[in-house]
């Protein structure tokens, strides 16, 4: 049996990488991706809210996987994007489909899909990858 | 009346032709066009199962339905290709909707008609007053052996309907079931492949079934052919629903818009259903749907439904079936046989 992921860590995750839910500063209005709890910028002043990112964004850049980490194996070449959110914030993401389509500058939305699996007796664990638009 | 809040569908977006398989196992393409009445089929992504086909099409119905996922109170998904034997589908996409945890959810399987069964489930729970809303899934990524007739069309695809009792897009005003123990398809625990009975599958098994549920619902409601729009049959291949519905006494008009099959094939448990979505995307308030499902073992699940005003309202949120089905890319033997695991590696 080779690594596990840990079955707790993603369901504590699981909200945001199913709906790309992040946080927000109600105070100063900063958004955050993966989720914070405390505001970097008014720190104990700040008021932290739930925030669902619309998935919509751009590809600023990104690399074309060819040798995957264990889990992984069977969805090379697979390309890992860094995305601008529409509402500014810039997260990291898998492109589904062909890699030759995979262009910076291109528009993209989220869509749902399995994101990796324990081997064929494990957990499957699904979230948040992007798909390029038209 | 109890009925449709709202509806949506999902396909995958890759395609394998008749032609692209037939070249692998020696077979005449257009022989098996012509026989099947089908010219490609949808193939889902290595990342694409059950439980993602499932939400995006529930997503669909969400925005059509126009209401707050918190008060859905039952989700159901009916399939044969649950990811897990054990670990339900719909847990996931009821977290995935926020749907929840205020909600009864279970997996359903009885062949291709395990979807429509979750319809009648939902409207039972609807009537009864037990919940306000419930959505009911049906969604495959169905598998044929390699060289088996089954291998082309066997496909993926999905259609939610979130059920409840106002502000409804279509009323449903009967629904009626036909079971006996036919065995003419089946899949034994462990194994990758179904096995069928040939031949057996058609007169005993799909046209028994499928002929008696549509003539029971319509004699029961004193309805004949001539007072539906659309008929919706399952669609196993290209060839048995219009042969069904011409028995039935059912025209070519009537059954046209269903008939997804011929594009994407046969989507077990999203296959009726994709056919209703198809017909809901461009159905005119008043016209009245017949729709019947088939599920090998054996049995057959028949609805008639009345579409309303607020379709024109919510039919453009969300994407239509037919959006999917022209959203396309085809694939080659190689690339489908990794996608689907038939590489051993």
């Amino acid at each position: 049996m080779g690594h596990r992921s840990s079955i707790p860590l993603y369901w504590r995750l699981q909200k945001s990488k199913y709906n790309l839910v992040g946080t927000k500063c109600k105070t100063c209005g900063k958004l955050y991706f993966p989720p914070r709890q405390l505001c970097s910028e008014c720190r104990r002043k700040g008021e932290i809210e739930d925030f669902s990112f619309s998935g919509k964004g751009e590809i600023i850049s990104f690399t074309v996987i060819r040798a995957a980490p264990e889990g992984f194996e069977k969805y090379t070449p697979y390309a890992i994007a860094l995305i601008k959110l529409e509402e500014g914030e810039v997260i990291s993401g898998q492109i589904v489909g062909d890699v030759t389509k995979v262009e910076e500058g291109k528009k993209v939305k989220s869509v749902f899909r399995r994101m990796h699996e324990d081997g064929k007796d494990g957990v499957i664990f699904y979230g948040v990858k992007f798909q390029l638009v038209g | 009346m109890v009925g449709i809040v709202g509806y949506g569908s999902y396909v995958p977006r890759l395609r394998i032709s008749v032609e692209e398989i037939a070249k692998v196992w020696g077979e005449n393409p257009e022989g098996i066009k012509k026989g099947l009445n089908i010219t490609e089929k949808s193939v889902p992504e290595l990342d694409e199962d059950t439980i993602t086909i499932s939400l995006e099409a529930a997503r669909n119905a969400l925005l059509r339905a126009e209401i707050n996922p918190r008060d859905i109170g039952a989700v159901y998904i009916g399939s044969e290709s649950h990811p897990y034997a054990v670990k339900p589908s719909g847990t996931v996409v009821a977290e995935a909707l926020g749907v929840g945890p205020d909600v009864n959810i279970v997996d359903t399987e009885f062949a291709c008609k395990a979807g429509t069964s979750c319809i009648i489930l939902n409207m039972g729970l609807v009537k009864a007053g037990y919940i306000k809303y419930g959505l009911a899934i049906g969604a495959d990524t169905s598998q044929g052996r390699p060289g088996d007739m089954l291998e082309y069309t066997a496909a993926a695809g999905g259609a939610a309907f979130i059920i409840g009792n106002k502000d409804l897009v279509a009323e449903i005003e009967d629904w009626y079931s036909f079971t006996t123990d036919t065995s003419d398809f089946w899949r034994r625990e462990g194994q990758d492949y179904p096995s069928h009975g040939a031949r057996f599958t058609g007169k005993p098994a799909y046209f028994k079934h499928l002929l008696s549920s549509t003539n029971n619902i319509m004699e029961k409601n004193n309805l004949k052919p001539e007072d539906f729009k659309h008929v919706v049959l399952h669609m196993p291949n290209g060839k048995f629903p219009l042969k069904a519905a011409k028995t039935l006494g059912f025209s070519s008009d009537q059954i046209r818009q269903s008939m997804i099959v011929c594009k994407i094939g046969n989507c077990y448990s999203g296959s009726s259903v994709l056919g209703l979505t198809n017909v809901l995307d461009i159905a005119e308030p008043g016209d009245k749907i017949l729709m019947t499902s088939y599920g090998s073992g054996a049995g057959s699940d028949s609805f008639i439904i009345n579409v309303t005003d607020r379709i024109l309202k919510v039919r453009d949120k969300a994407k239509k079936t037919e959006d999917y089905m022209n959203n396309k890319e085809n694939i080659n033997y190689g690339m489908y046989a990794r996608l689907r695991g038939k590489l051993k590696v």
